[in-house]
């Protein structure tokens, strides 16, 4: 593969809209209002996401991002505002066509083997049947998992899941990732490895990546631009820019700037923490016995 | 692990032999009055007497026939009214405890009823097995269905899945071996009320024979039907875990 010189990545293709994903005045709430349950998840978030970016959605737990990728996926029907992917409207509707979904690695089918697993995601897609074994394999080869086809899920250990699971999400032709904490269940270290095995894979596909995190490093790392969010609810506290071609390589990470980046946020981000965890002492404090 | 499935077998042989000798001693001793239980060798006997009959194979054939359509009635009321009610939280929470609550109660109050309304032939029977058996089957149903993670479905729904896919595709097989485990237990309930319907009220079948061979006070043949049916509920029971083991869980993507 050859590395990309320039800033822009090699999804900024001539002929499509420079916008893939569009938020405008998006507010999420669950329960009904005035109820104990009633919850702001999202205060009127708006955002732009261009064609061929990794995007990160960074924030303290609670503040609303999973629930924001889910919107702009059509599982949840926002409260109020509007989303459209590739110019079409969103709502509440999934469109395989033009998203795929990558969640934790505990969502490959555990009755399937790997193989099946492929098969019967590009079923859910109705995409030809001539096309199953090719493009599983394929996508498989991509992440160097071929050989384990034949095998259960539970065969396999955690961070060859979910290197398989990322194939699953690569191999449907969409050219949008939305990517769940995917590695949440990772330890550090092989978090790191797929971490770097994503970049180099994504700046070959030039999908238009979402993705959720906690983590600090992983954010920096992986991401064009980072979206920070505020404790819930959920607001846009600020975007900071990561000036850095993919694929990225690991020396990156051993840049002052890779540090100086990763202090910023965690400064912008400490006082939300503090907050979300105040509000979650009040919740449980406030919950009925 | 080889060997220890060996050990519990041999231990499992063991137990069915000092079983067997406990019987025959006590017979012979004489400290147990044949009339209550005859030796093993009288009830053996009784049984090679009693299968050349034309009338035993007619009577398993009631019984195995009765069993058979009560069970197949439960299994398609009981799975049909336990996916319904999984279907929304609200009805889950509205009938669930109805169910289980229902099932506490002992059905047999309720035999005499069964014979006014589907006479003393083989319809009360069906229908009394039916019901005992139904509240298992609708009970794991419901459990199994709400008990699927719904990171599965979201996954599902997210690649467009449609709802047809998802059930063939995510709810049956994550079910599936729950549901095994219940229809099990309630072939086990279904036969044995069948046989214990018989043998309170009817005119042919393996428990009515039983109680017949007891008015008699022909306790040997009694026994020869008693064992006839333990080996039959155990084969049945074997094969029907064999099947529960086997469906661990297997999909086949075509």
């Amino acid at each position: 593969m050859s590395s990309q010189a320039s800033d822009s990545r090699p999804g900024d293709r001539s002929g499509s809209p420079p916008v893939a994903i569009s938020v405008r005045n998006v507010t999420q709430r669950f329960g009904e209002s005035g109820s104990a349950q009633d919850v702001l998840a999202l205060d009127d978030v708006s955002l732009e996401v261009r064609r061929g970016e990794f995007l990160c959605l960074l924030g303290p737990s609670g503040c609303g991002k999973s629930t924001l990728l889910n919107i702009v996926g059509g599982l949840i029907k926002p409260s109020s505002g509007a989303v459209s992917v590739n110019g079409k409207p969103v709502n509440g509707v999934p469109m395989p066509k033009d998203i795929a979904f990558v969640f934790q690695e505990s969502t490959l089918f555990p009755w399937y083997t790997i193989l099946e697993n492929f098969r019967i995601a590009l079923k859910f897609q109705n995409v030809p049947k001539a096309e199953w074994d090719g493009r599983a394999m394929a996508a498989l080869e991509a992440v160097g998992m071929a050989q384990f086809a034949q095998h259960y899920p539970t065969q396999l250990s955690v961070g060859m899941r979910q290197r398989v699971n990322m194939a699953r999400g690569i191999c449907v032709s969409t050219d949008i990732l939305l990517m769940d904490e995917p590695f949440a269940a990772l330890d550090e270290q092989s978090r790191m490895v797929l971490g770097e095995d994503l970049s180099i894979l994504l700046a070959r596909t030039g999908k238009t990546i979402v993705f959720v995190t906690h983590s600090l490093a992983e954010a920096v790392f992986l991401s064009d631009r980072i979206v920070v969010m505020t404790a819930r609810p959920g607001r846009i506290k600020t975007v900071v820019d990561v000036n850095e071609p993919h694929p990225r390589s690991p020396d990156f990470m051993l840049e002052p700037r890779f540090g100086e980046l990763r202090n910023d946020l965690y400064a912008m981000l400490r006082d939300e923490i503090r907050l979300a965890m105040a509000a979650q002492r009040e919740q449980a404090g406030a919950a009925p016995r | 692990m080889k060997r220890t499935a060996l050990t519990a077998r041999l231990i499992q042989l063991a137990f069915i032999a000092i079983l067997m000798a406990a019987w025959h001693f006590s017979t012979a001793s004489g400290s147990i009055s044949k009339l209550f239980l005859p030796p093993p060798s009288a009830v053996w006997d009784a049984f090679s007497r009693l299968v050349v009959t034309g009338q035993f194979w007619s009577a398993v054939r009631v019984t195995l026939v009765t069993t058979a359509q009560a069970y197949l009635i439960a299994l398609v009321v009981g799975a049909g009214v336990g996916y319904l009610v999984s279907r929304s939280r609200f009805l889950t929470d509205v009938f669930e405890p109805v169910i289980a609550g229902l099932f506490t109660i002992p059905i047999t109050l309720f035999f005499p009823m069964f014979i006014l309304f589907f006479g003393i032939g083989t319809g009360s029977k069906i229908a009394y097995g039916a019901s005992y058996a139904f509240f298992p089957i609708a009970l794991t149903t419901i459990a199994a269905f709400n008990s699927v993670e719904p990171h599965f479905l979201r996954a599902a729904r997210s690649m467009g899945a449609s709802r047809r896919e998802i059930f063939r595709h995510v709810l049956v097989p994550r079910t599936l071996p729950v549901l095994i485990g219940g229809m099990r237990i309630a072939f086990v309930i279904c036969f044995a009320s069948v046989l214990g319907g018989e043998t309170l009220s009817s005119i042919a079948g393996v428990g009515r024979n039983i109680a017949l061979s007891a008015e008699l006070l022909d306790t040997a043949r009694m026994y020869a039907w008693i064992v006839f049916v333990v080996v039959t509920a155990v084969s049945l029971n074997f094969i029907a875990t064999s099947i529960e083991q086997n469906a661990a869980a297997k999909g086949n993507v075509s």
